[in-house]
């Protein structure tokens, strides 16, 4: 998992609420047996004019012109600013995946659906909530401002914007702690490498059969 | 102090680190991977560029998908269903990558997860045994711990040869006394779901003893901790005696020399001690269990063969009237209906719960110089794995079922589970060797009953139940 300490990116902003993870990667697309390659499929049925179809190359699809991801101005967006109850619905992880490979880092909101919120730091994305009234200003300058720009520091907790007003934010601590060091579970278990390798050698001391038995000719 | 029991040893042998929250670290022996569960975790091991953590503990073998009919020989670009193929083809190529051993879809030793662990020697008493699969329990039989995991597990085992587990209690199921002939293992263990529930075990390792589980051979202790899982518990065990040692001995991957003699002398020490207390003692008396047959939607749904169904007007309970009403509507099985008048469509042998060779030379035995009854659609035996078939053919088994008018097939999990070509059809009743027979899991609208492979062959031949125990003699 990528750690996230400070980002400084463009920004998207989504004025829909209850967007639900049906509409941010549509049910179609888990089948897959992959956890990757779904950044293209993301938010499909509103970026795309056709259906779309496991596997399929995208470059060629029509695109909806009208939607905010495709505008010229968005390119490149790594926040995206979005209303309440953002990631409702399943609790596929094919979201917060889909999210990430597109390309975004951070999500700021008014509020989020529990399930989604907790699978975006297992997967390195920070989900932000921000007072109503804050959200609101920033989307009125988001859209206003074209290369409108926020930085996000973890470490501080706060959303600063390009006027230098800064909106601090909560996070869990042991979030944060996993999230600022790019620990996944995995990761989080990793860091007890030390206490696995020294059981490890007492196991094999003890029951050395255990090891090295099956091989791959 | 008191005593522990086999699972508290076994726990001990692998905890690694308790952690601040209460769970800990325990350490994993052996992983085994099949291609439903694994492409996510390998992927996800792939994009955060970490390698396996030990690749001499995974063992892997695609069975959930693979169709049975003998045109596979054709390889894995000839089958038919998009998902599958390609599941089965992701497999290949993640195993051909880490350099995982893994035996192929036409590899002779190529079968069900769960049946071929333990035939390569691949599943050893006293290791901690994982896979993505719910029936793992079934290495239990061993005197290992072995429960089934997630996805995101697979890939936590994968990356860092633990899994991040709590201490459960401890359940004994003794049965003791002498078994009826013709009465078997899956006999027992429907017997006890019949008892306990289906959330009877819930939170428990469940230790099966006594002197008729001691009597049963090993794969009649598969059958049984196979199903720990349909009474709610995770892990179903059985103490190592001569017989696990017997059965061990010379497999491919069983310790060799004097690694040999150092492990018995380990193993034999796996067994609950005489002292140690349990939460949880179910007794059941091996001589009042007669065959079981599965009458609804739930492995509790259960009842002897010489049974009727229930009535739910004389349910009192109306939770309970409600579930029986509605398992019969969907059953197609009326009120005191004798399970002896229910027709079979299909007949399926096979399935990790029964698909070891002892459980062939069981159906068999019925199917010997009889015909499956006109009115039976299809009658299938998978065997669990390709050596299972061999030994089976070298035994001249294939032909008896050939001549009864069974299919013989390759080895898979089959009508087990609707995931691959074998499959029940709306309404279909079919007698079962699996151990699950929820709606719709051989099918859609497909009615499933459980019973063991001797019951089953004989369903097969009379075309009904049958208390197969009049066909033995
Ligand atoms: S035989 Fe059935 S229960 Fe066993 S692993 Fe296969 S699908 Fe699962």
């Amino acid at each position: 998992m990528k750690p996230f300490t400070q980002h400084t990116g463009l920004v998207a902003p989504l004025d829909r609420a209850n967007v639900d993870t049906d509409q941010i990667i549509p049910k179609q697309f888990l089948k897959s047996i992959k956890r990757s390659g779904f950044g293209q499929n993301l938010f499909d049925e509103w970026r795309y004019l056709d259906e779309g179809q496991p596997g399929q190359d995208c470059s060629n699809r029509p695109l909806n012109k009208d939607f905010i991801l495709n505008q010229p101005r968005y390119q490149g967006a790594s926040v995206l600013l979005a209303r309440e109850n953002f990631g409702c619905g399943s609790s596929r992880e094919h979201a917060p995946w889909a999210l990430e490979e597109y390309g975004f880092r951070t999500i700021i909101a008014p509020s989020f659906a529990d399930i989604f919120f907790n699978n975006s730091f297992k997967n390195g994305l920070l989900p932000i909530i921000l007072k109503e009234k804050e959200v609101d200003a920033l989307f009125q300058q988001a859209l206003a401002t074209e290369g409108y720009q926020l930085t996000v520091d973890l470490a501080s907790q706060t959303v600063t914007r390009p006027d230098g007003i800064q909106y601090p934010f909560e996070v869990d601590a042991f979030r944060k702690h996993c999230l600022l060091n790019g620990l996944d579970d995995i990761g989080l278990t990793l860091q007890d490498a030390q206490a696995i390798k020294a059981f490890e050698a007492r196991h094999k001391q003890n029951s050395p059969w255990l090891f090295g038995a099956i091989k791959s000719s | 102090m008191t005593g522990k029991t086999l699972y508290d040893k076994l726990w001990d042998m692998h905890e690694v680190k308790r952690r601040d929250d209460g769970s800990s670290l325990i350490y994993i022996d052996r992983q085994i991977l099949h291609e439903v569960t694994s492409p996510q975790a390998f992927e996800g091991l792939r994009l955060a560029h970490r390698q396996p953590w030990r690749i001499d503990a995974n063992i892997a073998t695609p069975d959930h998908n693979v169709p049975t009919s003998p045109d596979r020989k054709g390889g894995v670009g000839t089958i038919a269903d998009e998902v599958s193929r390609l599941q089965v083809q992701t497999l290949d190529e993640n195993c051909d990558h880490f350099g995982i051993l893994e035996f192929k879809m036409n590899d002779v030793r190529q079968g069900i997860v769960h049946v071929v662990g333990p035939e390569q020697g691949a599943t050893l008493p006293g290791m901690t045994v994982v896979c993505g699969d719910s029936h793992t329990s079934t290495h239990g039989a061993f005197g290992a711990l072995a429960h089934g995991i997630g996805t995101s597990e697979v890939e936590h085992v994968l990356a860092t040869q633990c899994l991040v587990a709590k201490k459960m209690k401890n359940m004994q199921v003794l049965v003791e006394g002498q078994l009826p002939v013709g009465v078997t293992a899956k006999d027992i263990v429907l017997a006890v779901i019949g008892k306990i529930g289906t959330a009877g075990g819930t939170g428990h390792a469940l230790e099966f003893a006594g002197s008729a589980i001691r009597d049963l051979s090993m794969e009649g202790r598969m059958t049984l901790c196979n199903m720990a899982i349909e009474a709610g518990a995770r892990v179903g065990m059985v103490a190592v005696d001569q017989k696990t040692i017997d059965y061990v001995k010379g497999r491919p991957f069983a310790p060799k020399a004097e690694d040999w003699e150092a492990a018995v002398a380990q193993w034999r020490g796996l067994v609950s001690d005489p002292d140690a207390q349990f939460d949880t003692v179910i007794e059941l008396k091996a001589e009042d269990i007669k065959p079981q047959v599965t009458w609804g939607t739930s492995p509790e749904m259960v009842l002897p063969v010489d049974a009727s169904v229930p009535d739910p007007a004389l349910e009192a309970d109306a939770v309970k009237r409600d579930s029986i009403e509605r398992a019969l509507k969907y059953m197609g099985l009326g009120a005191n209906q004798a399970i002896t008048s229910i027709k079979l469509d299909r007949v399926f042998i096979g399935s990790c719960t029964n698909s070891r060779i002892e459980d062939l030379r069981e159906a068999a035995a019925v199917a010997k110089g009889r015909k499956v009854a006109a009115t039976v659609k299809q009658a299938l035996v998978v065997p669990g794995s390709g050596l299972v078939k061999a030994e089976a053919e070298a035994e001249g088994l294939d032909k008896i079922f050939i001549e009864a008018g069974f299919e013989w097939r390759e080895p898979g999990c089959s009508m087990c589970l609707a995931m691959n070509p074998d499959k029940l059809e709306n309404g279909e009743h079919c007698a079962s060797t699996s151990n699950r027979n929820f709606e719709g899991r051989q099918g859609a609208g497909g009615r499933t009953h459980l019973v063991s492979p001797g019951m089953a062959a004989a369903a097969a031949v009379m075309g009904h139940f049958v208390d197969v125990r009049e066909l033995l003699n």
